[in-house]
């Protein structure tokens, strides 16, 4: 029961803290960039306002224009309830699953895929088009680099993965977690529309991937889809932070265990927030066309992962 | 005046039918032509090197009885313009049409058609051009009797050329779109992500300003030129000084000369550092948009220190200058500061190959496209034609002065982006030489009266490119009728030839290179 509380209260933990760690993102590049920048919580704000805003349909519209900010926001809710944050489930062990959590992920991308076709409009079409087209990219890294981290662990479960890697910490230096990282980093930036591979600050439509597909909603339809994309996001980071490095991870339900997994975890989501914006700031959008060069790069390393790790065996 | 006697020469010898041949101010050629002539003179003029730089025309019915078109030819180097006029029939006006082998022309009579009613003979597009849907069917603003009806929307579309083929879309963009800039509908027919053709429909922001002038004091008229395109304050208001000028024989002091070429060259600074930024910022590159921004505040800010505006408002006046520049008013080391500070951020960026992959071979319009379609400014400049008015027809005081004209071959964003960088240094050689030599004396002359319809024009180098104001004036002094020519009016047709073949995400990429303006084409 105790452990029940603690994995909803985990889950909530990461549902309030996406956005912030979208918005600390924001606020690190405006300060690299030189400006001010809004405040990290500004964000939160921003949500609020779109909750409060009226919803306009259009009258093309189905049912699934309706359903998909609620799907996708779900999966990433229950996402979230499966991936080892601050503390490793041992009761609701069976549910983490390393496969369960990432295709739930891209069951939310598929509906928004789909909602973006709904209206008809050429924006939304050509938006799930390109989407589609960077997902169908990322999916075999994303298989591949788990993979290679279940060969390892000899596992596919997200707790004994994490688990495992804190009993030989001479794993996290092998080819599956070496190669595995940058691997599964770069397919977090590619589904979560980062730079290079989508500017998530433009107002131009026609070069946006993951906005141009939800350009159609607004109000709370939108607060939802904006809120689970930054949990996406924010899940993938946790996931690439605690499968790899999962250091500082409480074990137990202890509450000195349980602080000391906190502060691990703001600190490793601290790390990779400024490594993004740093990131970000450096690079420039890629040209649609060399987007699968770069995807294919990260395939390359997830597959050097999984072969060196036979080898290594 | 050689230079001209041998145009007379060849056009008498190309059996052009002219009349009433005068000469003014040593380098024009004032004529009249019978409308059956215009084809042999649009023909014969830029067989001498001359292109078409503007057409206006001009309702005279009460006074002259009939409509009047003015064909204004202009020969760069030689500095020479040729000034036709035709006259046409009030009650049923024909005009042949130039179209089929001059596009400008073509451009410029399809807005004949639709401001006065002009009927044009053999046109190969006739499609309206300022005329929206919404018109009333017989409203030609530019009439002097006409009369705006009821306007409500005719629910016809307007007739976009198709693209048709399996696989090919459309794609909707606008007028309204998603950041904060002015309206334009683009029609993209797109393969996947290859753009086949794309339509840009304009008009949008049509303000009537040519009317506006109408009826109004000289004077009166600096302001409303000053705001044809809110980034090209004194770039408007130049070319309408500079005709006013030349209409009514006054000549702006030498220091006054100066001063304007200072103002010039500031408004072009701050544009194309802004420029360069949002080139950046449209690969994804922000930092460099954040401190390109960071530098036009600064010369904003010199701006506002030196004649009370941020945009260089008031600035400029008939027969000079409005503002005297004060001694040690530090500009020449506020400018040379920014140029600096844009030369680092020009070089981050030029540094970073992610960044130069985007603007290479993105968006290349070829020079035969680019004389093809008469385009000016730095995109025709990029496109490898050697076009400059300040040096092709030296104004204000740009004889006095040394500077290149930067010229790059490939076309690209790239080469639009390098011409631009390559203007700044210039500019910043150019507010260094007037500073230094800027002669004493008065800054303002008295404007004398321009003698009634006799037509006038000025023409500058604005940072888009070539700028011209054409004025004629009433009996009683006020403005009869002028025309304006924003570059933005030559260069928005070649966007779409620069697109062919490019993928749609890059279009804003290419759309911010050429960055031409809605309000200065729609008027």
């Amino acid at each position: 029961m105790a452990e029940l509380s603690a994995v909803v209260a985990q889950t909530l933990l990461a549902v309030m803290l996406a956005p912030g760690l979208v918005g600390l993102i924001r606020w690190i590049k405006a300060r690299l960039q030189s400006r001010r920048g809004a405040p990290p919580w500004q964000i939160y704000f921003e949500l609020r306002k779109l909750f409060a805003k009226e919803i306009v349909i259009s009258r093309t519209a189905s049912w699934l224009f309706r359903a998909a900010p609620l799907i996708v926001f779900g999966t990433s809710v229950v996402v979230a309830s499966l991936v080892p944050l601050v503390f490793i489930p041992v009761a609701f062990d069976r549910t983490g699953d390393l496969f369960a959590a990432v295709y739930l992920l891209l069951l939310g991308t598929f509906f928004l895929a789909l909602a973006g076709l709904d209206t008809g409009s050429a924006f939304g079409g050509m938006g799930s088009s390109r989407e589609m087209t960077v997902v169908a990219l990322t999916e075999p890294t994303v298989a591949l680099s788990i993979f290679a981290l279940a060969l390892t662990a000899g596992s596919t479960n997200l707790g004994v993965i994490a688990t495992r890697t804190l009993a030989d910490p001479g794993m996290a230096l092998g080819p599956a977690h070496v190669l595995g990282f940058p691997a599964l980093f770069i397919v977090a930036l590619a589904e979560s529309g980062r730079l290079p591979i989508d500017n998530p600050s433009t107002h131009l439509e026609l070069t946006m991937i993951h906005e141009a597909m939800v350009l159609e909603y607004s109000g709370p339809y939108l607060a939802l889809i904006e809120w689970a994309s930054a949990l996406k996001f924010f899940l993938l980071l946790a996931l690439a932070a605690n499968l790899f490095v999962p250091w500082g991870i409480a074990q137990s339900l202890a509450p000195l265990d349980l602080l000391a997994g906190f502060a691990a975890l703001t600190v490793k989501m601290a790390i990779l927030a400024v490594a993004v914006a740093v990131l970000e700031t450096r690079v420039a959008k890629l040209r649609l066309f060399r987007v699968p060069e770069l995807l294919s790069a990260s395939f390359v390393l997830a597959l050097l992962a999984v072969m060196s790790t036979m080898f290594v065996r | 005046m050689n230079a001209l006697q041998s145009v007379v020469d060849g056009l008498v010898q190309a059996e052009v039918p002219l009349s009433d041949v005068r000469i003014r101010r040593g380098v024009e050629l004032h004529c009249t032509i019978p409308a059956a002539g215009v084809l042999r003179l649009g023909q014969a003029v830029p067989e001498m090197g001359a292109r078409l730089v503007l057409m206006v025309g001009e309702d005279r019915r009460s006074q002259a009885g009939a409509f009047l078109v003015h064909y204004l030819f202009a020969r760069p180097r030689e500095n020479w313009f040729v000034h036709a006029t035709a006259s046409l029939d009030p009650r049923a006006p024909e005009l042949p049409s130039l179209g089929s082998f001059d596009y400008p022309a073509s451009r410029f009579e399809r807005e004949l058609s639709d401001v006065l009613g002009i009927r044009l003979l053999q046109h190969p597009d006739p499609r309206p051009l300022v005329r929206h849907g919404f018109w009333p069917e017989h409203f030609h603003p530019l009439h002097k009797d006409a009369e705006a009806g009821e306007f409500a929307d005719d629910g016809r579309p307007f007739p976009f050329t198709e693209v048709g083929g399996e696989g090919v879309y459309e794609i909707p963009v606008g007028p309204v779109h998603a950041g904060v800039i002015e309206p334009g509908h683009f029609r993209f027919s797109a393969m996947g992500e290859t753009i086949i053709d794309m339509k840009p429909r304009l008009y949008f922001t049509h303000k009537g300003t040519e009317k506006l002038f109408e009826g109004r004091r000289p004077h009166e008229g600096v302001e409303l030129a000053e705001r044809v395109s809110g980034d090209t304050t004194v770039g408007h208001a130049l070319a309408y000084c500079q005709a006013l000028e030349a209409a009514a024989g006054t000549e702006a002091p030498r220091r006054a000369r100066y001063l304007r070429v200072l103002f010039l060259e500031l408004e072009r600074l701050y544009n194309h550092i802004a420029d360069v930024g949002a080139i950046a910022n449209d690969t994804g590159f922000a930092v460099a948009h954040a401190h390109c921004y960071r530098i036009r505040e600064r010369l904003l800010r010199l701006n506002k220190r030196l004649t009370g505006s941020r945009l260089l408002r008031g600035a400029i006046v008939p027969g000079g200058v409005a503002v005297d520049l004060a001694s040690g008013a530090g500009v020449v080391d506020e400018v040379a500061a920014a140029i600096a500070d844009f030369e680092e951020v020009v070089g981050i960026c030029f540094a970073n190959t992610l960044v130069m992959d985007r603007l290479e071979r993105t968006g290349v319009l070829t020079r035969t496209a680019a004389e093809d379609h008469g385009v000016v400014g730095f995109i025709a400049r990029a496109s490898g034609l050697d076009l400059d008015v300040r040096r092709d027809h030296p104004y204000a005081a740009y004889d006095e002065l040394t500077f290149a004209v930067p010229v790059m071959t490939s076309g690209d964003v790239k080469a639009r982006a390098l011409v631009r960088v390559e203007e700044v240094r210039e500019s910043g050689t150019l507010v260094g030489q007037v500073c230094r030599a800027l002669p004493d004396g008065p800054v303002l002359a008295a404007l004398g009266s321009p003698e009634p319809h006799q037509p006038a024009f000025g023409i500058v180098e604005g940072w888009r490119g070539r700028i011209v104001h054409w004025v004629s004036t009433a009996d009683d002094g006020t403005l009869d009728r002028v025309k304006i020519v924003d570059p933005s009016f030559l260069n928005w047709p070649a966007l779409p030839l620069a697109l062919e073949g490019n993928i749609v995400p890059d279009f804003p990429l290419c759309n911010k290179s050429f960055n031409c303006s809605y309000s200065g084409n729609d008027l």
